[in-house]
């Protein structure tokens, strides 16, 4: 039912993982009752995004929508990061309808972080 | 890449060989209509459906004049409930199920409280199972009916269907069980378990998909059924339409090889699934059994891996099918109603995972499930930030989440 490049992010996630910092932001987004939670972080170097995790729990596209979204932010800048939309991601993932959902999640989790930063390094 | 591993018998399972073989002749050598009385291709084909009616009959201890054939077991549970309730409307509109009846009960009975009946929801507890007193006050004067399965699909949970039939023959109400996973793989005795009416599906036994019967007690009581398919007067009257005697000699056939096959393959499966169970929680944390374990299928077991969405560790299990209460996997986007009724909560039903094992199960095959979930499971909880969580000593429950 998924599109090869979800089954690639999801047999093969990038960027697994946790960062440490004060300039690391942290978006948490989701519920577990509603089957999905994302965190993702950006480490941040004079407004860029220079390193970028996550972990995710939920389905294969949600899994693929956050690899996908933190490969993409990385080098980017602030600005840059949250004009990522979820059509982006969507349309990327070719996700079934179904599974919109999930690239929202991921645009959210990306705004989630960045806002973190922000509201840590005022 | 390696074979496929089928799990998933509860959904539906492999027509047995043999199964097929009784089959065949009956497509193309011996095709008569049943219904002609008057040649020998409809003796032949006569003959046929008497044998296969005995075989059902004598696997749940019925007569054989009491199998009325239908199209499966949605169609048993329409005809019974329907049927019911237009034939006996006069003396009450009042029918009592449970809320973790298959949707062929529970779609039906709301129609029917579109048509003026009223339905009593009985709820279970946590094991899945209804509660015998709770049955026993909620039968009234005008009570006709109390529609309870046999086995839950989804749990694999049996429910004392014995003490229910007594309770409903007691107070003069009939007593109708979906018994569309039971059948074939416990013992059901009709008379034992003062069943009225029973639905039997021939494809979750080993039989072709397309055929099922309804068991309709003949005597003490006789139970009369209004028709919902009019047609040829065929089966009593109760369900016209020529029958399909390939199929119906199928359902007899995988009636037989249950009955020969039950007590020595019942046990053999039980210990294959314990296995895995066992193998699956020496190895992981966090894993949680819906419905318990006694009084359950021998096939059958439902297990929450906290953490990993469903649909996600179903995925990673590739070559490997499984069912699970995962939203993610239907159509509506809500977890099963079913673990929601035994109240898990929703986000361990997201987690759950059903592995139903079957006749043509191996241990070789057990031993690679367990290794793939396993390792699938320790690879998505190491992406998964509840885990981590969960191992920090952080409450889930007491955090404030987003939703969406």
């Amino acid at each position: 039912m998924y599109s090869e490049k979800v089954n690639d992010h999801f047999n093969s996630p990038r960027n697994v993982g946790i960062l440490d910092g004060d300039d690391v932001g942290t978006g948490i987004v989701g519920a577990p009752e509603c089957g999905d939670v994302m965190k993702l972080q950006v480490k941040v170097e004079e407004g860029r995004i220079v390193d970028a995790k996550f972990k995710t729990f939920g389905c294969g596209s949600a899994i693929a929508s956050s690899s996908l979204a933190t490969e993409w932010i990385k080098g980017k800048t602030l600005d840059e990061a949250v004009s990522i939309t979820n059509s982006d991601i969507a349309e990327e993932l070719n996700l079934p309808p179904v599974k919109i959902h999930c690239s929202v999640l991921a645009e959210d989790a990306i705004k989630a972080a960045v806002k973190d930063f922000k509201e840590k390094n005022q | 890449m390696n074979r496929p591993i089928y799990l998933d018998y509860a959904a539906t399972t492999p027509m047995d060989p043999r199964v097929l073989e009784a089959m065949l002749p009956y497509f193309t050598e011996h095709f008569g209509n049943a219904a002609s009385r008057n040649h020998v291709f409809g003796w032949k084909a006569e003959e046929a459906v008497d044998r296969a009616r005995a075989e059902i009959a004598h696997l749940i201890g019925a007569q054989a004049k009491e199998i009325v054939f239908t199209s499966g077991a949605t169609e048993s549970d329409n005809l019974a409930l329907l049927g019911v309730a237009e034939m006996y409307a006069d003396k009450g509109k009042h029918i009592i199920t449970c809320v973790t009846e298959h949707k062929a009960i529970l779609d039906t009975a709301h129609y029917l409280e579109t048509q003026g009946f009223e339905i009593t929801f009985l709820p279970v507890s946590k094991e899945g199972v209804i509660d015998l007193e709770e049955l026993k006050g909620a039968i009234r004067k005008d009570t006709i009916l109390i529609s309870l399965m046999a086995a839950n699909n989804e749990i694999g949970i049996l429910h004392p269907v014995a003490e229910i039939g007594a309770i409903a023959r007691e107070h003069g109400v009939l007593f109708h069980s979906d018994a569309t996973q039971a059948v074939g793989k416990v013992p059901i005795n009709v008379e034992e378990m003062n069943i009225d009416l029973m639905s039997i599906s021939a494809h979750k036994m080993y039989g072709p998909k397309g055929i099922g019967a309804l068991y309709v007690r003949r005597r003490k009581p006789r139970v009369r059924l209004a028709a919902q398919i009019h047609g040829g007067g065929h089966e009593r009257g109760m369900r016209s339409g020529t029958l399909a005697v390939p199929n119906i000699v199928g359902l007899g056939a995988a009636c037989r090889l249950a009955e020969e096959d039950m007590a020595e393959e019942a046990p053999k499966i039980q210990a294959l699934r314990d296995h895995l169970q066992t193998l699956l929680e020496k190895e992981l944390d966090y894993v949680y059994l819906n419905g318990t374990v006694d009084q359950r299928l021998p096939g059958t077991v439902n297990l929450s891996f906290a953490f990993v969405e469903g649909e996600s560790l179903m995925m990673g299990l590739e070559n490997i099918a499984v069912s699970s209460g995962s939203a993610c996997t239907s159509a509506s986007l809500e977890p099963s109603y079913v673990l929601r009724a035994l109240g898990v909560g929703d986000e361990l039903a997201h987690c759950s995972i059903r592995f139903s094992l079957g006749r043509f199960t191996t241990n070789e095959e057990i031993e690679q499930v367990a290794k793939k979930v396993i390792a699938t499971v320790k690879r998505l909880r190491e992406m998964s930030p509840l885990y981590d969580m969960a191992k920090a000593g952080v409450d889930l429950s007491t955090i404030q989440w987003s939703g969406h």
